[in-house]
Parts: structure tokens; C-alpha cells; sequence
């Protein structure tokens, strides 16, 4: 099995103290990687320290074995690795369809049939596709989202708390087109406060507590784990 | 008629705001600052233009490519050299860094063309009838120059992969890094088209007017209500809020004396930033 995504050892944060200490997770190809723990245990942090968003102070990352760790956020998009946040991750004044688009901005290469899969995942955005994406319910906006990453044909895709804030229908759907885009073969690390949900969809997840590593195990072993399950799937 | 003739004026002298609040309004939206040498880049427009074609007799057409391109290279310098290092800065650092430029452009125009009035060409133009209005050559040719610049714009804006990406930078800066959009190039263009337009609108001005080192900056102002007015950040509302200024202006010099005039624009800006502060069509809230 190949690894895809490597964090070794990542300790840093944005100004001058450190959120992430010493952490260190993988990825591999075409698995569904996920990251559970407590509100502030530095989940998002440690999915923004892969985009060169962060100040990193020891430690490095490897996409399939290449260091990137201080790379550009550019060069890294062009990689192959997308990154959809939890707020803020549509333009809100450009249409739905010029959200792809926008999506497929570092592809030289004709887009149209990756376009294509795209409305045939989410339905409901070919009918919206010249709506300004900020006018969208938050279940089409995350749709618009994740749409708008995997416009990239991205290798891997880091989503963080793609369920937050959304109806239990929405939620559903989004772990079904997780579950999907992951049967394509892309790789996928995904931070869940819906915790239960998604270590039954994972293959393997991490459990994070004030910026470190605490757990790692199969999603069903976390599931199955006594701890695990009293800290945070309640009971 | 009275009223028509002044409101014809406005639109003239509305679509020279216009043009100035485009670039000021795309300036905010995607550099996040109060641009104030905005006024001296038309100045510097209209300049350039008079020294291509008054002083060395080359015709207008080739002038105003010129003007256009050198005052976009003008912006893009100042970018280089002065903005680029505040580009994380608090906005009111790059404010008064602007206002640095505005002097230093100011005296150079000063210095190279002297303090004393110019015009474009000494000839007297006859005003011509048209719908029971009066209208001089030189005006309708900046009502369809103004037009033809900014539906060359809109078109742009929504048509051309980088123009979409400036408006997802002018949305989200952040997102737009994560797509894999050129921040940097975006920026580039910003400056290349505002310049532009401010070159215009410059050169429009010394059209139908005349050209002296001040000029644009008398126009910061009514630029600034204008793109204000609009909805600062936005371009479409920055012709709307450019019209409207020019309109008012001269229509209420049916009751007001004509030197009131900027405190029409004045208080237009003031009233919209207590009743709607976002603007008619909703700018940036930055």
C-alpha cells in the first residue's frame, strides 16, 4: 500500500505559540483517513499545516515521498491536493458554475467531462448552476464545496467538518458522496465532529486531544473502543 | 430645456467620476485599501496624453493607448516599490502610503509641466444640436468612450478566466489561495486596469475641461462618494453611484450656487454612509 499523505512530527501554529505538537499521521492511497477529538484539539490546525498555512516550527510533510512542507499553497493545489474549510469555502458573489470553474483554475487540460461527473453527483447544483453561490442553503453551499474541489481531480481531499451545520438529510448525503468519491480512488482526510458517522465510513482514524496524538486505529476499532467512545461518541 | 441640458452635463461629468470610482471600487475590493493617488493617476493620464498629442503632435488615437499604458505602468511601480510591502498591513497604513504617492506624483506633473493651465488643442468647438440639447463633439465622444471602456470591463469581468478570479479574490483572498489562483497576478491586473481607467477618466477630464496639476486630486472626492455610493468594492455600483454624483452635481445648481457643487458629492457620500453604509448595491463592509 502506498502512502499518499505523510505528517511527521509537525509541531507549530499561527503566530508564536504552538497549537500542534509532534504529530505525526498518514494517508494512504485511497483510503478514508479520519480525525476525531475534542473541541481545540487542533483537528483543523493540523489539516491547514499541509497547505503552508501555518507556522511550521519542527517536523516535516511528504506527499508521495516529496517534501512539501515549504511549499507554496499554489504549488501544492497543483499537486493534487485540495483543501475544502469548514466556513467560507464558496466565492459567495460568483455563480455556482463559475465555483467549479474557479475549481479547475490550476488545470491546463479540458475540464468539461470532470464538470460533467460533478452535476451528476450533486444534482441539485445543475439546476442551481447560475445562481450566485452564496445565496445557496448550507447544504447546497457545501455541495458547491466539495463540487468546487474535486474540480481539481484531486488526488487527495482534505475536508474539514464537511457535516457541521447541516440538516441530518444533508449530512447523510454528504457521507454517501464521501463514501463515493472515495470508491473513484481519492484519498481522503476528513476532521468530523460527527464522530460516530465517520469512523463507520473510515478506514483508519486519529484521535486528537490538545494537539497531539492520542489514538490511532482502524475506524471500527475506534468505534469499538471503550475510551474512545465515552471521550467523544457519547456513550 | 434647462433641466435636460444639466442632466446631460451630469452624465458627462458622471461617466469621468464613473470611470475613476470603477478603479477605486476595484482597488478596494481586491488590494483592501482606500486607494487616494487615484485622482493623481488621471492626472498622470492626462498628461501623458497632452505630451503625445499636443506637444508632439501625434494623433489622439495613439495618445490615449499611451496614456492608458503608462499610467498602468505607473500603478503597477507603485506597487512594486511601496504597496507589495504592506500587502498584510492594516489598511490605513496603505492609506496614507497612497497619499505619499499622491504628493509624490503631484509635484513630478508639477515639476515636468509646470503649475500653469494646458489645454488639448486651442481649437473652439461648436456645440450641436441634438434632441433640443446642446452637445459638443469632443463630449459625445467621451459618453461612448466612457461607454465602450466600461461594457470592455464588464465583459472582462465576467467573461475571461482571470477576470472571474479577480472577482473570487475580491470575495474570498483566502479561498482564492486554495484554489490555486495567483494572488500576485490578480494584483498586477487590478493595478493594469484601475490605472487604466483612472487614465481615462483623466484624459477625459482634460477633454472637456482643462488640464492643471490638480486635477485629479479635486476629483478624489466625488470619485470616492461615487464608488461609496455604488457600494465600495463593487464596479457596476460604482457607475450607478458615478451618474448619480454627476447628475445631482449639476442639477443643483438650479438652487445652489455652482462652487457648492462638491458638497453635493459631500453629502450624498455622507448620507448614504448613515442610511445604507454598504452602498446601493452592497460593497465590501471592510
Amino acid at each position: 500500500m502506498t502512502t499518499l499523505l505523510s505528517i511527521e512530527g509537525i509541531t507549530g501554529g499561527y503566530g508564536e505559540a504552538d497549537i500542534i505538537h509532534d504529530l505525526t499521521m498518514t494517508v494512504n492511497d485511497g483510503e478514508i483517513v479520519v480525525i476525531v477529538g475534542p473541541n481545540g484539539a487542533g483537528k483543523s490546525t493540523a489539516m491547514r499545516s499541509v497547505f503552508g498555512l501555518l507556522k511550521i516550527r519542527g517536523g516535516r510533510i511528504l506527499f508521495r515521498g516529496e517534501d512539501i512542507t515549504r511549499e507554496s499553497t499554489d504549488q501544492i493545489v497543483r499537486r493534487g491536493i485540495c483543501y475544502v474549510p469548514q466556513t467560507s469555502n464558496v466565492f459567495p458573489s460568483l455563480t455556482v458554475h463559475e465555483n467549479l470553474e474557479m475549481g479547475a483554475f490550476v488545470r491546463k487540460d479540458d475540464f468539461s467531462q470532470t464538470l460533467e461527473k460533478v452535476y451528476e453527483l450533486f444534482p441539485p447544483l445543475r439546476e442551481k448552476r447560475r445562481l450566485p453561490a452564496g445565496g445557496l442553503s448550507g447544504g447546497q453551499r457545501q455541495m458547491v464545496a466539495m463540487g468546487k474541489a474535486l474540480m481539481l481531480d484531486p488526488q487527495l481531499l482534505l475536508l474539514d467538518e464537511p457535516t457541521a451545520g447541516l440538516s441530518p438529510k444533508y449530512m447523510d448525503q454528504i457521507f454517501a458522496i464521501v463514501a463515493q468519491v472515495n470508491a473513484l480512488g481519492i484519498g481522503i482526510l476528513m476532521v468530523e465532529q460527527n464522530a460516530k458517522q465517520a469512523l463507520g465510513l473510515a478506514h483508519r482514524g486519529y484521535v486528537l486531544t490538545n494537539g497531539a496524538n492520542r489514538h490511532e486505529d482502524t475506524g471500527a476499532a475506534l468505534l469499538a473502543n471503550r475510551n474512545v467512545a465515552e471521550m467523544f461518541l457519547g456513550g | 430645456m434647462e433641466i435636460l441640458q444639466l442632466v446631460l452635463y451630469g452624465l458627462i461629468l458622471g461617466s469621468i467620476f464613473s470611470l475613476g470610482a470603477i478603479g477605486v471600487s476595484l482597488t478596494f475590493g481586491i488590494l483592501r485599501f482606500a486607494n487616494f493617488s487615484h485622482g493623481e493617476m488621471m492626472t498622470v493620464g492626462a498628461y501623458v496624453a497632452y505630451t503625445v498629442y499636443t506637444l508632439m503632435a501625434l494623433p489622439f488615437w495613439v495618445a490615449v493607448p499611451v496614456a492608458l499604458l503608462a499610467v498602468a505602468g505607473v500603478a503597477v511601480l507603485a506597487d512594486r516599490l511601496l504597496y507589495r510591502h504592506f500587502r498584510r498591513s492594516q489598511p490605513i497604513i496603505l492609506l496614507i502610503s497612497s497619499f505619499g504617492t499622491a504628493l509624490i506624483l503631484r509635484s513630478a506633473v508639477q515639476l515636468i509641466w509646470g503649475p500653469e493651465n494646458h489645454l488639448y488643442s486651442t481649437e473652439i468647438q461648436f456645440a450641436e444640436r441634438f434632441l433640443g440639447m446642446m452637445i459638443k463633439p469632443d463630449q459625445i465622444a467621451i459618453l461612448a468612450g466612457a461607454v465602450v471602456l466600461m461594457v470592455g470591463l464588464h465583459l472582462f469581468l465576467q467573461k475571461t478566466r482571470t477576470g472571474k478570479a479577480m472577482r473570487a479574490v475580491a470575495d474570498n483572498p483566502e479561498l482564492a489561495r486554495l484554489t490555486g489562483i495567483n494572488t500576485e497576478r490578480v494584483i498586477l491586473w487590478t493595478w493594469v486596469l484601475g490605472g487604466g481607467l483612472a487614465a481615462a477618466a483623466g484624459i477625459f477630464l482634460g477633454m472637456d475641461t482643462r488640464l492643471f496639476p490638480e486635477m485629479g486630486w479635486n476629483l478624489l472626492l466625488p470619485v470616492f462618494a461615487a464608488a461609496i455610493l455604488g457600494g465600495i468594492g463593487n464596479p457596476y455600483g460604482a457607475v450607478v453611484g458615478g451618474l448619480v454624483i454627476g447628475v445631482s452635481q449639476e442639477l443643483s445648481t438650479l438652487v445652489l450656487d455652482s462652487t457648492y457643487k462638491p458638497a453635493v458629492a459631500f453629502t450624498l457620500m455622507v448620507i448614504i454612509l448613515i442610511v445604507r453604509p454598504t452602498g446601493i448595491f452592497s460593497g465590501r463592509s471592510t
